[in-house]
Parts: structure tokens; C-alpha cells; sequence
């Protein structure tokens, strides 16, 4: 099901030059390597965690876990620059640790305390840092690719640097914003960045029964945009693959797709029991594939010793259980809340909100 | 056998034009396809070809000519050079052979009718002060930028992006692809990337395509995001009906967007609020949606010399005092309303006439202001009645000035129905002056003394 090996599309246009990516260096330095398990520990830990609090009836409405899908988060977002700025669906609390987001305030969110992200009005799905750069969390299949391109457009019109890294899943590829966004994306070269995080489900389908023609890397091919497959269990082939993607995108070459080969081992939200896969699939996957398993045997390769491993997880669970505690025992937000945050007030003084 | 040239309509709501520029002359030959003068909109300049072969015999209108009206004679066609000239003042030239569907007071009838413009000012059409009001906050503040369907080398599609491109080039002044949903999506993006992006559609019929981006992602992400992520964006074009365009392009969606929080809806009418108000919603940190009217935008107002002019966006405006009935009107709704109060007047009802000018925040305090001193109220909307503005305005007047009122609020709005092409249907499907007056009447009648 997953692809053991990176497949590499045939030279097509707006391919990067290959010496940029010759010179994007693979092997990342041994505390990069610990840094990634560590994040990678943190988002399955925090994700068990919220899953419990989800049994116990603190957390309500959706809940969406990335348990399995980690290492597209952390192997993208490590190869990420400060200023870079990151979008997605409602799949997001991965995404919202990796982009260096507070578990605390994470966890506080889906709790619906005063302490979350969004002081408690956004919940799993809707979850955003101006700080982090990480834009969103958004609720809508596939409404939040036109939002990516739109920050890519901010970038390259304020001449910044940076990158939007704008994910999407199998599921929001058959929706006809995704293909109006390529083209724009295409047309105006846009630093954008599309993720497909194929973990080959939407919802309860699989993309097999969704998607027709080739591979999803392939779906910007009418537009020139270039796309590639990657092991997305393989935390470092998704780093490398970011990295050349990141500098195509940087380098004014316009967007980029990336369709990250991956798997969720729970269901598509909490109130899925998921009988459209078996078991047997489920199990095969965690064994062979697991990611955070892939990275801990690199790492022992890289004569790392099982006391360092074991400080780290011991490290992860001190944050998943003050995230916890933080997040049982914030406050709910004062009544007052609902009805702030509607309208922004008009600062500009010749001009009056209400008269 | 001679035949007549006629001055043609070049859109749908295009009532008279000049003849810029003759091609040919008189005993000139020409073939059907054959480009034989330029005619000259508020809009632009269109070719105008001969649709048979034969001889120009008579040339009716001089080149220059201006407000030539659609269907006049402007020439005569004959077979051969030896064939009679029929009596040009058979041809009639100053008649129009069908008057327009939509009924839009004079020019004159609407000056000094709308906001009181004192100071210096100039006399602007609406598709001239929104363009100024464009341009002004584009100088003013970088950020700024317009994206939409042909709005930069086309001129925009009504002309109101005319000159924006050559002044602030095609960084900040963007065609996009047909693409609503898109650039919508894509304008809110850039927004939350702090820009001030401003989203033309074509027509509000189009933004149909987009309203998830809208309600979805612009109005509701600061409160979903605990009051992080402000969207300053204006979505704006023209809305309600135009003219014999047919259902699909007629329609006003003020009550669908002033329905959800998180939106301000601004409608206005004459020119110079309509430049004030884009200002305003251009600064505003909001999304604001900004709803046009294409008839209104050749009509001309006085508009001040001022390039701080702003209209606070929230606050609506009487435009005529008034003491036994208010109405209350928005976009083209306020000019049939100024004419209904004329003619009411000459019947002994003083009415008096509301712009409401914003449609969300309602300026509730104006309109209960005003029902106190007159106890009557109608509403006037093109669009549908059923959860339409004026049953917004009649439950908030029941809330806040039950007491006050002699006579059930009654309204006048478009009929429930989508929008009939054919002329006679399409203007019954639409409120209409009398309209008005008899709605006005009916709750003064019944009621008074």
C-alpha cells in the first residue's frame, strides 16, 4: 500500500535544476534526527491522550487524530524556514505541535477552556497562531488550498522569502477549489507548497473508489506543476523530499506538490469505527511501516542508547500530562465570550464602527 | 430599396450613446460586415457594422453627436445610388422605439436628493467615485490591491477599474482567471497575510460560487481563532437586477450576506456615499461585502473635492424629511423612494425617505428615530420578501418601537419569484415607483385620524 520507495515522476516543466537538488544536504545532524523523533513522539502521545479525554467525554464534537501520519508533519515542517507559513484542514494537531504551537493550548482548545488557542470558541477543527504562522485549521474540505495560495501571494507581493505550506488530504483532491488554486498557483508562480497527505481513506472511502487516473502527484501535471511521491511513513525521505520542494517553491519556480504516502491507524474521527478496512490491514501497517519505529532504528544506528530514548520519552509524557492537566483545569471561557471576536473595532479614528 | 441604420444597444441597460466617429460617407459603397462608424458608451467605445450590402444614402446624426438614443435612425442604406432618400423626419430620430426596463430618475431628479454635499465638489458618476475611491486607498496604502475578472486590461467589465492598471500596474491590479471560488479563497488567504485585498466579481450572481470562502472562512475565522485573525477584505460588484438579464443574473443578495455575523453588508446609492463608503470599507478590518447596482453606476452626484472624503460605515442617512410615513430604501430602491415621496407629497402624505446606505450594522437608531416622529413605516427592497430586509426592519421596529407605530409595517419588495426575462413580466417582478406609492398609501389611508 505504501510506497517502499520514492517514485520519481519523468523530468516534466518546472522541474528544479538538478544542482539545487544535489546540493540539499540528506543526512540531517544527529540533534535534528533527535529533534524530529521527539516531535514525532509528541504528536502520537498528545493524539493518545486526546483520544482517551475524547472516551471520557471532555473533548466533544469532531475529533480527527494523526496517529500514524506523523512523519509528513515534522519531515515537512523541519525542512521549513522562520517565516514560512502553514495552512491545513481539520486533521491539524499534529501540525499545530510541529509548527511549535503550546500542547497546553492545544489540548486546553479541545478541552473548550479558556486557555486553548482560540479561547475555547474553535475547537479540534478550528485552531490558529499569527505567532507560529501556522494559519489555521480549517473545517471545510478543501477550502483552505485557495487560503494557502493566497498567503503564497502575500509572500511573493511583499517579497518575503517563504513558502505557504498548504496541506490537503486524498480526500480534498476531488474537490474543484484544489484545481483552481493549482491553476493561480501555476499561472502567477506562487511559493506555495501542496502536501496531499494520501492516507488512503477519505473518510470512510478509499481513494481507490475516489480518485480516478494516476497518481495524486500527478494531479497539478496539466497546470506544470511538478509533483513528486514519497514514502510518507519515512520521516526522512519526506525531510528530503521537503527540502527540494521548498527550494523549488523559494526560488521563484512557482508551486510544487508533494503526495505523502501515509496511513491513519484510527478512524477518520472519533466516531468512526472504521469497519471499511480490516484489521489485518491496520496491524501490517503499524508493524512494517510505523514511523516513529522507522526513526527509533535509525537512531540506535546512529548510536543513540536506549537511555537517551527513554529520556526523551519521558520528556514527551511530562508535556501530554501538563497539557492535560493545563487543559482539564483552564477555566471555560467567561460568558462574555460569546459575543466577542465578532467584528474587529475601527482603530482608524476618521471612521466609526457604529453610529 | 432603402433601409434604416439604427443606433443599436450595445448592453443591457445601455439607453443612449454618442456617435463618436463616422467610417464612411454618404454614396459610399459597403458590404454587409462592413465597419461604418464608432459609438461611444459610458462604458466604452464599440464598432458598429452594417448588416447588408448597398450605398449609404443619408448620414441622419453628425458625428459627435452625444445622447443619441438606442433605436434612432442614424442612417439610411439604398440600393443603388439612383434610388430615392426617404424623408428623414420620418425617421424620428429622437424617440426610442421601447423604453427601458428599469426605471432610473434623470440625472437631475437625483442630484442634491442624496447626501448633502457642502464645499467643494464635482459631479461624478458612481462608476467614477468608486474607481477614485479604489485609486485613493491604493495611493494611500500599499497594501491595497484589486483582484478580479477583467479588471485590469479589459478596464473591468463596467469600466469601474478603468485606468487602475496603468496607474499601479499588474502587481496590484490583477485579472484573474474564472476562477470565483478560487480567488475568493485566494483573496482571503492574502488577507489573513496582511493585505487589504479588494475582490471584484463581476456580478454578486458569480460570488454564489464563492459564498463559502465568504461566510466560511472570512466572517466566521476571528472568532473561531479567538479574535487572532482579522480578515480586512472587500468583496464588492454589482448586485440585484440589471436589465432583462434573466433569473440567474438577477438577484439581491443583501439579507443573504447580512444575515451572518461577522460580515458588514454596505448598499449605497448615490456617488459620493459610494466613495466614501469604499474607503471606509477598504480600512475597515472587516470583511466587508459592498453591493453595487449596475443601473446606478453612469448616474452622476455631487462629490466632495476631498481625498479624506469617508462615509462611516453603520449609519444610515435621511435623505427627505418627512411626517406621516418613513420608508426606508437602499441601492437603486432610494431613487424610486424619492420619487414615490414626490408623488405622495402632491397627495398630502409627507413621507419620509431613509438611505439606509448600510445594511449590516443596521442603523436601527435612525429608523426607530423616525417611526417615533411619523408611526408608519414601509421598507423597500428589489430583492425577495421572505426573510428579506424589510422583515429585519419591521421585527426590529416591533422590538424597539412597537408602541409608536399607527399601522402595520408593510413593504414593497421584488415578488417571489426568480426574474422573468420578458420586459412586461421582469418589471412587475420588480418594485416599481407605484409600487411604492400604493404601499405608502394603504398604511396611511387605513389608518389615519
Amino acid at each position: 500500500m505504501v510506497a517502499k520507495t520514492e517514485t520519481k515522476r519523468k523530468k516534466g516543466p518546472g522541474r528544479p535544476p538538478k544542482s539545487v537538488a544535489g546540493k540539499i544536504n540528506d543526512t540531517p545532524p544527529t540533534d535534528d534526527l533527535l529533534a524530529i523523533y521527539k516531535d514525532m513522539l509528541l504528536i502520537r502521545r498528545f493524539e493518545e491522550k486526546a483520544g482517551q479525554l475524547y472516551g471520557m467525554g471532555q473533548i466533544g464534537g469532531f475529533c480527527h487524530l494523526y496517529i500514524g501520519q506523523e512523519a509528513v508533519v515534522v519531515g515537512l515542517q523541519s525542512a521549513s524556514k522562520p517565516g514560512d507559513t502553514v495552512v491545513t484542514s481539520y486533521r491539524d494537531h499534529g501540525h499545530m505541535l510541529a509548527c511549535g504551537m503550546a500542547a497546553d493550548g492545544v489540548m486546553a482548545e479541545l478541552t473548550g477552556r479558556a486557555g486553548g488557542y482560540s479561547r475555547g470558541k474553535g475547537g479540534s477543527m478550528h485552531m490558529f497562531s499569527r505567532e507560529k504562522k501556522f494559519f489555521g485549521g480549517h473545517g471545510i474540505v478543501g477550502a483552505q488550498v485557495p487560503i494557502g495560495v493566497g498567503l503564497a501571494f502575500s509572500h511573493k507581493y511583499k517579497d518575503e522569502p517563504n513558502v505557504c505550506l498548504t496541506y490537503l488530504g486524498d480526500g480534498a483532491v476531488n474537490q474543484g477549489q484544489v484545481y483552481e488554486s493549482f491553476n493561480m498557483a501555476a499561472l502567477w508562480r506562487l511559493p506555495c507548497l501542496f502536501i496531499i497527505e494520501n492516507n488512503q481513506y477519505g473518510m470512510g472511502t478509499a481513494v481507490t473508489r475516489a480518485a480516478a487516473g494516476r497518481a495524486l502527484a500527478d494531479r497539478g501535471l496539466a497546470y506544470g506543476i511538478p509533483g513528486k511521491q514519497v514514502d510518507g511513513m519515512d520521516v526522512l525521505a519526506v525531510r528530503s523530499a521537503a527540502l527540494e520542494a521548498l527550494a523549488h517553491c523559494r526560488d521563484g519556480h512557482g508551486p510544487y506538490i508533494l503526495e505523502m504516502k501515509t496511513y491513519r491507524y484510527r478512524g477518520h474521527s472519533m466516531s468512526d469505527p472504521a469497519k471499511y478496512r480490516t484489521r489485518e490491514e491496520v496491524d501490517a501497517m503499524r508493524k512494517q511501516h510505523d514511523p516513529i519505529d522507522q526513526m527509533r532504528e535509525v537512531l540506535k544506528n546512529q548510536n543513540i542508547t536506549d537511555e537517551q530514548l527513554k529520556s526523551i520519552d519521558s520528556d514527551v509524557k511530562v508535556i501530554v500530562t501538563k497539557a492535560t492537566e493545563f487543559a482539564q483545569t483552564s477555566p471555560e471561557p467567561d460568558v462574555a465570550e460569546l459575543f466577542t471576536d465578532i467584528l474587529l473595532p475601527v482603530d482608524d479614528g476618521s471612521q466609526l464602527a457604529k453610529v | 430599396m432603402a433601409s434604416e441604420i439604427k443606433m443599436p444597444a450595445l448592453s443591457p441597460t445601455m439607453e443612449s450613446g454618442t456617435l463618436a466617429k463616422w467610417l464612411v460617407a454618404e454614396g459610399d459603397q459597403v458590404r454587409s460586415g462592413d465597419i461604418i462608424a464608432e459609438i461611444e458608451t459610458d462604458k466604452t467605445t464599440m464598432e458598429v457594422e452594417t448588416i447588408e450590402d448597398g450605398i449609404i444614402g443619408k448620414l441622419l446624426v453628425p458625428a459627435g453627436a452625444e445622447n443619441v438614443a438606442v433605436n434612432t435612425t442614424i442612417a439610411i442604406l439604398i440600393d443603388d445610388a439612383a434610388d430615392a432618400i426617404p424623408d428623414v423626419a420620418s425617421a424620428d430620430p429622437a424617440a426610442p422605439a421601447e423604453q427601458p426596463a428599469v426605471s432610473v430618475p434623470a440625472p437631475q431628479a437625483l442630484a442634491g436628493a442624496a447626501t448633502v454635499v457642502t464645499g467643494a465638489s464635482t459631479s461624478l458618476t458612481v462608476r467614477e467615485s468608486l474607481r477614485d475611491a479604489m485609486a485613493e486607498e491604493m495611493r494611500r496604502d500599499d497594501r491595497v490591491f484589486v483582484m478580479g475578472e477583467e479588471v485590469a486590461e479589459y478596464q473591468g467589465a463596467y469600466k469601474v477599474t478603468q485606468g487602475l492598471l496603468d496607474e499601479f500596474g499588474a502587481k496590484r491590479v490583477i485579472d484573474t482567471p474564472i476562477t470565483e471560488q478560487g480567488f475568493a479563497g485566494l483573496g482571503v488567504g492574502a488577507a489573513f497575510g496582511e493585505l487589504r485585498p479588494v475582490i471584484e466579481f463581476m456580478t454578486f450572481n458569480f460570488a454564489m460560487q464563492a459564498i463559502d470562502q465568504i461566510i466560511n472562512s472570512a466572517a466566521k475565522t476571528l472568532y473561531m481563532s479567538g479574535g487572532q485573525m482579522g480578515c480586512p477584505i472587500v468583496f464588492r460588484g454589482p448586485n440585484g437586477a440589471a436589465s432583462r438579464v434573466g433569473a440567474q443574473h438577477s438577484q439581491c443578495y443583501a439579507s443573504w450576506y447580512a444575515h451572518c455575523p461577522g460580515l458588514k453588508v454596505v448598499s449605497p446609492y448615490s456617488a459620493a456615499d459610494a466613495k466614501g463608503l469604499l474607503k471606509s470599507a477598504i480600512r475597515d478590518p472587516n470583511p466587508v461585502i459592498f453591493l453595487e447596482n449596475e443601473v446606478m453606476y453612469g448616474q452622476s452626484f455631487d462629490v466632495p473635492d476631498d481625498d479624506d472624503w469617508l462615509v462611516p460605515i453603520g449609519k444610515a442617512n435621511i435623505v427627505r424629511s418627512g411626517t406621516d410615513v418613513t420608508i426606508t430604501a437602499f441601492s437603486i430602491m432610494v431613487g424610486r423612494a424619492l420619487q414615490a415621496a414626490d408623488l405622495l407629497g402632491e397627495q398630502g402624505i409627507s413621507a419620509e425617505v431613509i438611505d439606509l446606505r448600510t445594511i449590516r450594522p443596521l442603523d436601527c437608531d435612525t429608523i426607530v428615530g423616525s417611526v417615533k416622529k411619523t408611526s408608519r413605516l414601509i421598507t423597500c427592497e428589489e430583492g425577495f420578501p421572505f426573510a428579506g430586509i424589510g422583515a429585519e426592519i419591521a421585527m426590529q421596529v416591533m422590538e424597539q418601537a412597537f408602541d409608536w407605530l399607527d399601522a402595520p409595517v408593510a413593504r414593497a419588495t421584488g415578488k417571489d419569484v426568480p426574474m422573468p426575462y420578458a420586459e412586461n413580466l421582469e418589471k412587475l417582478a420588480l418594485p416599481q415607483v407605484e409600487d411604492i406609492v400604493a404601499t405608502a398609501q394603504a398604511v396611511c389611508d387605513g389608518f389615519r385620524g
